[in-house]
Order: C-alpha cells, then sequence, then structure tokens
C-alpha cells in the first residue's frame, strides 16, 4: 500500500518499566518491563494494529506513544519533533494533536458530567472559544458520531455501552486531532454494536483524515481494520508486517500459533483445522527468560535461544520479524 | 435432560424484568449444545434457573419443568438439590475469580464436594485431587493444592474450576462462558481440554458463549438466544450452513471475513437489545429486523420446527423471501 508514506510516529528503541518497591525502605528490588525497546513506524493516515495477549504492554505502548507514560528510554518522534524530550508547556502544545480512545467508555466518562460538558471539556482546557461556539462545535461531533444532538443535557448512565463509546470517540475528535490510540474500543461491546463502532471509526478516519494506533486482541476485528499490524509479546515485537502478509504467511513461531488460536465461524473448516496449541503461560514481565522472550513456550526453540536475543530484522520487504529461525 | 417452558423473572424497583421467557430444550447423552446470544439475552439466568443458583428473590421462577432422570429438579428439595449440583451437575461460572474463594487453598476447594457428594476420606480426596489437577493440565499438581487462587493466572484457574466441576464426575456440564475472559492462546488451551474431557469421560456439554467462533469448531447443537427467547436451534452445520433466523443472520454477516480490502464497511445490525420490562406481544428483534412486516408487530413468532430438528421463531421465511 502506497498510499501511506509520511511517518507521522516514529519509536526508537521505547523502553517503559515500572519499577518494583519493597520492604519498609520502599527499596527498589526491580522492575516491571511492561514495554522493553519497541521501534516502529507509524504512517500517516493508516491504522497500524497492535495485537497481543493481556498484560503483553499494549496499553502501555499506546499511552508511552502520547507520552503519557514518561519513558524509561528510548526516542519518540511525532512529526520529527522527540516528544519524549519536551517540558511541559512544549508537550502541552502538541497534546490536542493526539488522542486516546479507551476500553471501558463507563470508566472514562465522569458520571456527574453531562454529555455536552464530556465533549466539551478538552475545549474548555485547550481553546478560546465563547460558549455559544463550543455548543456549536459540540453538536457537530455528536453529528460525526451518528448521535442525537438533543442529548447533550443527558448523562452518561442514560446510555448503553455502544453510545457511550461514540461518546468517547466525540470528544476525542473535539480538538481536531491527527493522531488517536485507540485501546481496545470495542472490547467490551456486544458483537452486534461492535460493528456499528467500528464502522464509525473507519468512516471518520476517512473524513477527518486520522492515523489510528488499533489496539485489539481481536485478530479478525484487526484484521479488518488495520493496513499493517505489529504483534506484541512480553513487550517486545515480535512481528510487523502488511496485514496481508502477517495474515497469509506469518515468519514468527507466536504469530502462527496466535492465528492459528482464533476460532472460524465455520464449522466445516473448524473440524478440519489443526491448531497449534501453546504450552503454559506468559511468563512475568518482571522476570522475563533469557535469550528470546517467547523461548519457554516456542515449539520449534533451539539452545541459541535460551541465551542469545533475536533481533527485529527485515526478513522481506516490510515484514519484521524478531526470531533466529524464522526465514 | 428435558426443559419445558421454562420463565424466570426478577422483580425489582424498575419493575419486573422477563429475563427467560417460556424456554424449551433438551439434552442428550454425550452431547454438546452451545447457547449464544449477546449480554443480557437470558443465557446464563436459563441455566442457573435449572438448579435454582439464582438470587430469590428477586428472581422467581414462574414456570417450567426441568425433567432430569425421571425428577423435575424445580421440585426437589433444597437438601436434594445440593446433591445435584456439584454431583450429577457440574457449573463453571462465568467469572473464575469470584466463584473460587480467595480465602481458601485451591485443594480444600476441590476436596470440599468430594468429600461431601462422594463421601470420600480426606486421604483418598487429596489422591482424587491431584488426579483431577493432572487431568486439566496443571504441572505440579501435588503442591499446588496449597496455593490460593490468586496465586494461579487467568487460565490455571478457570482449568481449577474445571476440575472443581468435573470432581464428581457429573453427568452434565454446565460452563458458562468459560474461556470469554482468557486470551486466545489460553481459550485454545481450554477448549482442546474440554474436547479431549469429552472423549475420556463422555458427558453430556452446555457451552454458553457469545463467540459464534467457538462455538463453530466445539457443538453438536446450538441454540441462540434473544431477549429472553429461544430464536433459533439446529445441528451445529445446518445453523451456519443455512440460518434461518434474521438474527442468526445478521449476527453471521457481522463477523469480519477474511477479505483483504479494509475499504469495506461491516454489516451492522442497527439498534439496541430491547430491554426486558414488558412481556412482549410482538417479536422482540422487530425493531432492528430489515424483514419486519405488519404480522411481527402483532403476535410473537413461537419456535416452529423446519425439518430435521431445526427450529426457527420467525414469521418470515428468508430463502423464499415470503412470510410463513
Ligand atoms: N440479579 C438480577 N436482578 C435483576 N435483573 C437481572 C439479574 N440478573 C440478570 N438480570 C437480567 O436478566 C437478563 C438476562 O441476564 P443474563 O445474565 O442471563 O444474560 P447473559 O446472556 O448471560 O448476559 P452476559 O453475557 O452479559 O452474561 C438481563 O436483562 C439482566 O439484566
Ligand atoms: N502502573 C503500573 N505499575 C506496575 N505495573 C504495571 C502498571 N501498568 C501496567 N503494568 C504491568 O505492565 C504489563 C503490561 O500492561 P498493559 O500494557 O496494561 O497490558 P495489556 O494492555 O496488553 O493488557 C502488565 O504486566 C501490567 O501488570
Ligand atoms: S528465536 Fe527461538 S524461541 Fe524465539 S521464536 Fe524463534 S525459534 Fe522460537
Ligand atoms: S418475526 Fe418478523 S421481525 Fe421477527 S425476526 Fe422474523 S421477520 Fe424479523
Ligand atoms: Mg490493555
Ligand atoms: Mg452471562
Amino acid at each position: 500500500m502506497t498510499k501511506h508514506d509520511q511517518v507521522l510516529v516514529k519509536a526508537q528503541n521505547v523502553k517503559v518499566h515500572f519499577p518494583i518497591h519493597k520492604g519498609i525502605f520502599r527499596r527498589q528490588v526491580g522492575s516491571v518491563k511492561a514495554v522493553d525497546g519497541l521501534s516502529f513506524e507509524i504512517r500517516k493516515g493508516e491504522t497500524l494494529g497492535l495485537v497481543g495477549e493481556s498484560g503483553c504492554g499494549k496499553s502501555t505502548a499506546g499511552r508511552a506513544m502520547l507520552r503519557l507514560y514518561e519513558l524509561t528510554e528510548g526516542q519518540l518522534d511525532f512529526e520529527g519533533v522527540d516528544i519524549a524530550k519536551l517540558n511541559p508547556k512544549e508537550l502541552r502544545s502538541v497534546r490536542p494533536r493526539m488522542q486516546m480512545i479507551f476500553q471501558d467508555p463507563q470508566a472514562c466518562l465522569n458520571p456527574r458530567m453531562t454529555v455536552g460538558s464530556i465533549i466539551a471539556e478538552p475545549l474548555d482546557e485547550h481553546t478560546n472559544l465563547s460558549t455559544a461556539e463550543k455548543r456549536e462545535k459540540v453538536k457537530g461531533l455528536l453529528d460525526a458520531v451518528g448521535m442525537n444532538r438533543d442529548y447533550v443535557n443527558r448523562y452518561p448512565h442514560e446510555f448503553s455501552g455502544g453510545q457511550r463509546q461514540r461518546i468517547g470517540i466525540a470528544r476525542a475528535l473535539a480538538l481536531d486531532p491527527d493522531f488517536i490510540v485507540c485501546d481496545e474500543p470495542i472490547a467490551a461491546l456486544d458483537v452486534s454494536i461492535q460493528a456499528q463502532v467500528v464502522n464509525l471509526l473507519q468512516d471518520i478516519q476517512e473524513r477527518m483524515g486520522l492515523t489510528y494506533l488499533f489496539i485489539s486482541h481481536d485478530l479478525s476485528m484487526v484484521r479488518h481494520i488495520a493496513d499493517r499490524v505489529a504483534v506484541m509479546y512480553l513487550g517486545k515485537i515480535v512481528e510487523l508486517a502488511e496485514k496481508r502478509d502477517l495474515y497469509k504467511t506469518p515468519k514468527h513461531p507466536y504469530t502462527q500459533a496466535l492465528l492459528s488460536a482464533v476460532p472460524v465461524p465455520d464449522p466445516e473448516i473448524e473440524a478440519k483445522r489443526e491448531h497449534i496449541v501453546l504450552k503454559g503461560d506468559v511468563p512475568s514481565p518482571a522476570n522475563p527468560p533469557k535469550g528470546c522472550n517467547f523461548c519457554t513456550r516456542c515449539p520449534i526453540a533451539i539452545e541459541r535461544c535460551r541465551t542469545e536475543e533475536p533481533e527485529l530484522r527485515e526478513l522481506k520487504k516490510g515484514q519484521f520479524v524478531a526470531c533466529h529461525l524464522a526465514e | 435432560m428435558d426443559v419445558t417452558d421454562l420463565r424466570t423473572v426478577f422483580h425489582t424497583q424498575d419493575g419486573t424484568v422477563h429475563a427467560v421467557n417460556g424456554i424449551s430444550f433438551y439434552l442428550e447423552e454425550g452431547e454438546l449444545l452451545s447457547v449464544v446470544g449477546e449480554s443480557g439475552s437470558g443465557k446464563s439466568v436459563t441455566m442457573m434457573s435449572l438448579l435454582k443458583l439464582l438470587p430469590m428473590p428477586p428472581a422467581e421462577i414462574v414456570s417450567g419443568m426441568v425433567d432430569f432422570d425421571g425428577r423435575d429438579l424445580l421440585e426437589l428439595e433444597p437438601e436434594e438439590l445440593r446433591q445435584v449440583r456439584g454431583g450429577d451437575i457440574g457449573f463453571i461460572f462465568q467469572d473464575p475469580m469470584t466463584s473460587l474463594n480467595p480465602v481458601f487453598k485451591v485443594g480444600f476447594q476441590i476436596m470440599e464436594p468430594l468429600k461431601e457428594h462422594l463421601g470420600l476420606s480426606e486421604k483418598q480426596a487429596r489422591k482424587r485431587a491431584v488426579e483431577l489437577l493432572e487431568l486439566v493440565g496443571i504441572p505440579g499438581a501435588a503442591d499446588r493444592l496449597n496455593d490460593y487462587p490468586h496465586q494461579f493466572s487467568g487460565g490455571m484457574r478457570q482449568r481449577v474450576m474445571i476440575a472443581i466441576a468435573l470432581a464428581c464426575d457429573p453427568k452434565i456440564l454446565i460452563a458458562d462462558e468459560p474461556t470469554t475472559a482468557l486470551d486466545v492462546t489460553i481459550q485454545a488451551q481450554i477448549i482442546e481440554l474440554v474436547k479431549k474431557l469429552r472423549q475420556k469421560l463422555g458427558m453430556a456439554i452446555v457451552w454458553i458463549t457469545h463467540d459464534l467462533g467457538v462455538a463453530a469448531g466445539i457443538s453438536d447443537r446450538i441454540m441462540v438466544m434473544y431477549a429472553g427467547f429461544v430464536v433459533e436451534h439446529a445441528k451445529v452445520k445446518d445453523l451456519y450452513k443455512r440460518p434461518l433466523h434474521p438474527y442468526t443472520r445478521a449476527l453471521l454477516a457481522t463477523l469480519p471475513t477474511d477479505a483483504e480490502e479494509g475499504e469495506d464497511r461491516l454489516k451492522s445490525i442497527s439498534g439496541l437489545p430491547p430491554a426486558l420490562h414488558e412481556y412482549p406481544n410482538s417479536c422482540p428483534f422487530a425493531p432492528r429486523c430489515e424483514f419486519a412486516f405488519d404480522r411481527c408487530q402483532k403476535e410473537n413468532p413461537p419456535l416452529m420446527e423446519m425439518g430435521d430438528g431445526h427450529q426457527v421463531a420467525c414469521w418470515w421465511d428468508v430463502e423464499k423471501g415470503a412470510p410463513r
């Protein structure tokens, strides 16, 4: 896909470690390596899917991209400016351009605020619009997310999960952002409502030229919405490729297992399919294995995997894989 | 097991909630029946009603018969019912975190029902508990009996739940969304495990899920629920090949397909499931249904037999494109 060639976000060796403190002196005894050296680009106008199992660091990575966490290490360029190094004042001026949509629309909408004031809040903070201008803007945003304008004076609890997600989206759009991190935006919704929200996200992306980092554990939905997909395991990217390559010819053993674990809604296909069933659980990010992170569950691991960490290398054009054996 | 005309309501401050509205189904020995439907459609309440696992009040089972081995479970004395729960019928609840007691060791929680239902001694129960944990694939089973639930991962807790449900060799296992909270690779482990256990132990299983992909891989038959009604029931192949209810068809159509062109929009079902405050006199799916016509507003369709056990509750024949 050639239509996206300008880089909007560029992460280089981004790490976010959370210290673990113990004892009465709160001494630091270790750290949770939630995100441990991510390098990738997000291109203007594309949707980069980010998939992986729970706890692998997707949300932490997403929040780091917006510098909602301080980076432990690494460089994070937004249109060529390293936002990891900006001071609070400089950061405030780029903030409006980067927004986030959350998994649980319930938890992030203040129950005591009306829909109107929830959506207008970022406008209060970052613009000098008059009250009347704000009211107009809010109505336009409600239109944009397919909600009735008359809802401005209602409260979040009066709405269904899908509608609350629309309110969250309207709020994220308030400041005309360029880049939105969507963190599991449909995970809390029913199947019949998920499609509504995904369609909305695609519509506004086209209309407003948005760039998405779309975090999800739903591999079929990512296949639908993303242009390129990154697979995370234990704080690292193990594979990153154009969607087509990733789903058709996955190269990393973990990607292969992950895809094979997704059930297909067709009993005849399911009856014939071979599933790769991984043994055991994901190790703790406080104590990742030596060598390759995946070596404790990898069905084809060799001795080298337990001592030497594989680099993310470009196996074929645009397909990056971190595995000694992939070819 | 044979369930006839089961109705369960909740008496709440905002009025009566009609959660289960006259459901009938059967379960044959050794088969796997999946119950699919979106949240709030009444899947859990249906299954919990069978064993009176709901808080009553607010819940009330207004009618129904649950014939199991020649007895009506709904008529049993509390003591007899307790014998059935965790004895002949094992139950895996939706949320393993809330259904395992955090203050008791895992071993104790597996051994209790063994002592109560099978009258095993402490030593026998311990031996059996180790076997059960090994059966569900927990490494180092003997040592893990002394661990607390929080020391297990989500997938392992779900395995422990399965072990408890299997403890007394049930004839029927009811599993309420046993993999919904789990990651796909762990879900694949659990599904693999259940398939193996079925072959080995031969029990019948009711598997509640909202994931049509999961149901496709494991079921013999499927029951689709909407707003407290069964709207379609069929053998698994028939349901996916020849879905007859507009809701089933719409659900299957909303799933993203392998098509690579991201530009395409997903088919979506407009609107929301109904609030269940009134017992419906019309088809509950009518406000969202693309085929709705005048009869649908006047009469709620019953479940009608279409041949070979395929049943559907709809006035419209989607294949002919005409009313039934
Ligand atoms: N304790 C309760 N008090 C009042 N209403 C209840 C109670 N429990 C369930 N209900 C209602 O009964 C209906 C069916 O609930 P049920 O839990 O069976 O749905 P479900 O299909 O299992 O959904 P989910 O997938 O969310 O678990 C819903 O409308 C629900 O709000
Ligand atoms: N504030 C925090 N303090 C300590 N550990 C954290 C914090 N936030 C996340 N973690 C840990 O970091 C890892 C990755 O978390 P997260 O990014 O939320 O995972 P995901 O979104 O993929 O489920 C997990 O092990 C989690 O427990
Ligand atoms: S490097 Fe080794 S352990 Fe890691 S994924 Fe490749 S083969 Fe498996
Ligand atoms: S009975 Fe009517 S409204 Fe209900 S599903 Fe059938 S066609 Fe649609
Ligand atoms: Mg998360
Ligand atoms: Mg339920």
